[in-house]
């Protein structure tokens, strides 16, 4: 089950450029995700983490470069290719996104409605296996965003990601906005479902402790470019603001917390 | 892990339905193999059943759920069910799907439709009368705070009056001019149709100046208005409390109510009766149009006929009313805008709302504004 280095990547970025009018925010990104791996994309506020998720889901187009995702050139797709694609991965928005006129069932069998020709019946029992699969309490399935809390329409909106199966799962900041107890059981939650349903996550976050909790690798967008690796490789890095990010107070605290994958470092 | 699509056999192997699973068991394979399986029966009862799991070669959610209906529905029905075979990674997923699924859901209690109607009407009338009841509180809140306000009048918000003079005044003339010149015209062109059967087509000038003076005008500047400016106030106020803007302002010690509310109201206020006004000429201008092409009137003739026949009272009681129906649209519209709550489609359904209770309300007023008027003997 591992992450196998001769498979094909399932995202593969190239050369990728980003600029917004006279501002560049992406000179010429690399990236390559493997199958089945949890990669976290960290770097400073306004880095252009959430940008560069955009555009690997189709949401933005960069302004040069090239995005493969699952084999498929994802800026060049008809529109039956992207529908098809669009399928295969799920995206969980910040705060959800759960469409606020429809409870949270109706939410995740929109994407079953929409795509697939199941019964009515089928549909419904499927939507709430996967209430039941993201811990949320049978009784919230029937209500609406506006009454649910912002951990519980994360769970929701996760839910909803899952609706088709997707290989692929993006989670933009999943943990921002959570208390700490509910933090650690979303990245727990997440880390057994990418274990059971096989997924492939890629999360851009703030959080240290979800990196170290559940992320085999780290992508630290910094300077414009990307430096990918594990928490380990990463640690040896000397430029600033890796240094700063991993053995700031708040790194130190989430190493210590997580076991020392950096005894090493000093020695 | 490639697989063809997912697939089943059914045969009887000796004293056991044999159910042999192959394949990839996803939810593109779920649409075709779910009718298969619905029927699925071993034809006696109490039978051996063995599901054997061994070529099955991939499984998602959907899959596992299917494999969890049928090993349900077997067993419901009295056979007995044995798992073989699956790979230790899908009958990981298997159990999840299995523990997911057997959560059980309080299922919303069946409807009848009658008393779902009883219910409703029920529900919508007293729904009707506590929002009344809240839109007289909230008009005694805002008249206690104009009052405090008015103690101390450097705290008026100026530049916020003078924005909201703009967007409901100024900004309001093009299409009030345009509507009311229109129905001048219709009106005219109507009663001059019917007055000139009887060779009284000057007539029409009173009828106009009356009409238009008294009630049309206003009434239709006040729906306007309703629609353009009370909407606005609901749609700004409740976007706003959905950005915790409105939470924002009690927390820094700003009362919403000074303001949202009352540049809003003041503004409207003063810019209603002007609006009115307005209104009433440019009516008078169309119907004065009209009856200089269709009935041969002159600006001249007209103008005499109106000094004779129109006493100034008329524009006066229109124009008393305004400053009502101002208040009515605007407390209205800011006070359905401070309802909405967390999310957007609130704010939809409530600036609906709010145009609709405006309207009713300046209509009922100006009902009870002529019997008022017709004791009075104005």
């Amino acid at each position: 089950m591992g992450p196998a280095d001769s498979a094909p990547p399932v995202i593969r970025v190239r050369g990728l450029h980003t600029r917004f009018g006279a501002q560049v925010v992406h000179a010429g990104v690399d990236l390559d995700v493997r199958k089945g791996e949890v990669l976290g994309l960290v770097g400073g506020s306004g880095t252009g983490k959430s940008v560069l998720l955009k555009q690997i889901v189709g949401l933005l187009r960069p302004s040069a470069g090239s995005i493969e995702v699952l084999g498929k050139d994802a800026l060049n797709l008809s529109d039956r290719d992207r529908l098809n694609l669009q399928s295969r991965w799920g995206l969980l928005f910040q705060d959800g996104a759960l469409f606020s006129s429809l409870t949270v069932l109706e939410n995740i069998k929109v994407p079953l409605q929409e795509h697939t020709t199941l019964p009515p019946d089928l549909i419904e029992d499927i939507a709430r296996v996967k209430v039941g699969m993201v811990g949320l309490a049978p009784d919230a399935a029937a209500k609406y965003p506006s009454q649910l809390s912002g951990g519980m329409r994360k769970r929701a909106g996760l839910a909803r990601a899952l609706a088709l199966d997707p290989e692929i799962l993006f989670l933009d900041e999943p943990t921002a906005g959570l208390d700490p107890i509910g933090a650690a059981a979303f990245d727990e939650l997440i880390g057994s479902l990418q274990k059971s349903l096989g997924l492939t996550v890629f999360m851009v976050t703030h959080d240290l402790d979800s990196l170290y909790a559940i992320c085999d690798r780290i992508a630290v967008l910094i300077d414009k470019r990307l430096i990918v690796g594990t928490i380990d490789s990463l640690l040896q890095e000397t430029h600033p603001w890796i240094k700063d990010y991993f053995h700031g107070p708040r790194g130190r605290a989430a190493v210590a917390a997580h076991g020392g994958a950096a005894d090493s470092r000093e020695g | 892990m490639a697989g063809e699509t997912g697939s089943i056999s059914m045969a009887w192997e000796a004293d056991q339905w044999v159910l042999a699973a192959a394949g990839r068991w996803d939810l593109a394979a779920v649409a075709m193999l779910e009718p298969r399986l619905r029927t699925a029966d071993p034809g006696r009862s109490g039978a051996n059943v063995c599901l054997d799991l061994s070529d099955l070669s991939a499984l998602d959610t959907a899959g596992s759920l299917l494999i969890d209906r049928l090993i349900r529905r077997l067993r419901d029905q009295g056979h007995n069910v044995a798992v073989v075979g699956a790979r230790p990674d899908l009958c990981h997923l298997l159990k999840e799907v299995q523990r997911a699924a057997r959560l059980d859901c309080a299922q919303p209690p069946p409807h009848k439709p009658a008393l779902d109607l009883v219910q409703r009407t029920g529900k919508a009338t007293i729904g009707a009368l506590q929002s009344g009841a809240e839109l007289l509180s909230f008009l005694g809140l805002v008249t206690v705070t104009l009052l405090r306000l008015l103690r101390r009048p450097g705290r008026i918000r100026l530049t916020s009056f003078a924005f909201h003079l703009e967007q409901v005044g100024l900004n309001a003339l093009p299409i009030v001019g345009l509507l009311s010149f229109l129905i001048g015209v219709v009106l005219a062109y109507q009663g001059a149709d019917q007055l000139r059967r009887f060779g009284a087509e000057i007539y029409v000038v009173n009828l106009l100046g009356i009409g238009v003076l008294r009630e049309i005008g206003i009434l239709m500047t006040s729906i306007i208005v309703a629609g353009r400016s009370g909407s606005a106030f609901t749609a700004q106020i409740g976007t706003m409390k959905v950005n915790q803007e409105v939470d924002a302002m009690r927390v820094l010690g700003l009362d919403p109510v000074e303001m949202l509310v009352l540049p809003r109201m003041l503004a409207l206020m003063v810019a209603l009766p002007l609006l009115g006004f307005y209104a009433g000429i440019v009516a008078l201008f169309g119907g004065a149009v009209m009856a200089y092409f269709y009935l041969d009137i002159t600006f001249g003739q007209f103008l005499r006929q109106m000094q004779l026949a129109v006493p100034v009272e008329h524009l006066f009681v229109g124009l008393s009313k305004a400053p009502v129906f101002a208040m009515v649209i605007s407390l209205v519209g800011c006070y359905e805008g401070l309802r909405v709550s967390g999310s957007a489609e609130s704010v939809g359904l409530l600036t609906t709302r709010s145009v609709v209770v405006s309207i009713f309300l300046v209509i009922v007023i100006d009902a009870f504004f002529s019997v008022l008027f017709s004791y009075l003997g104005v």
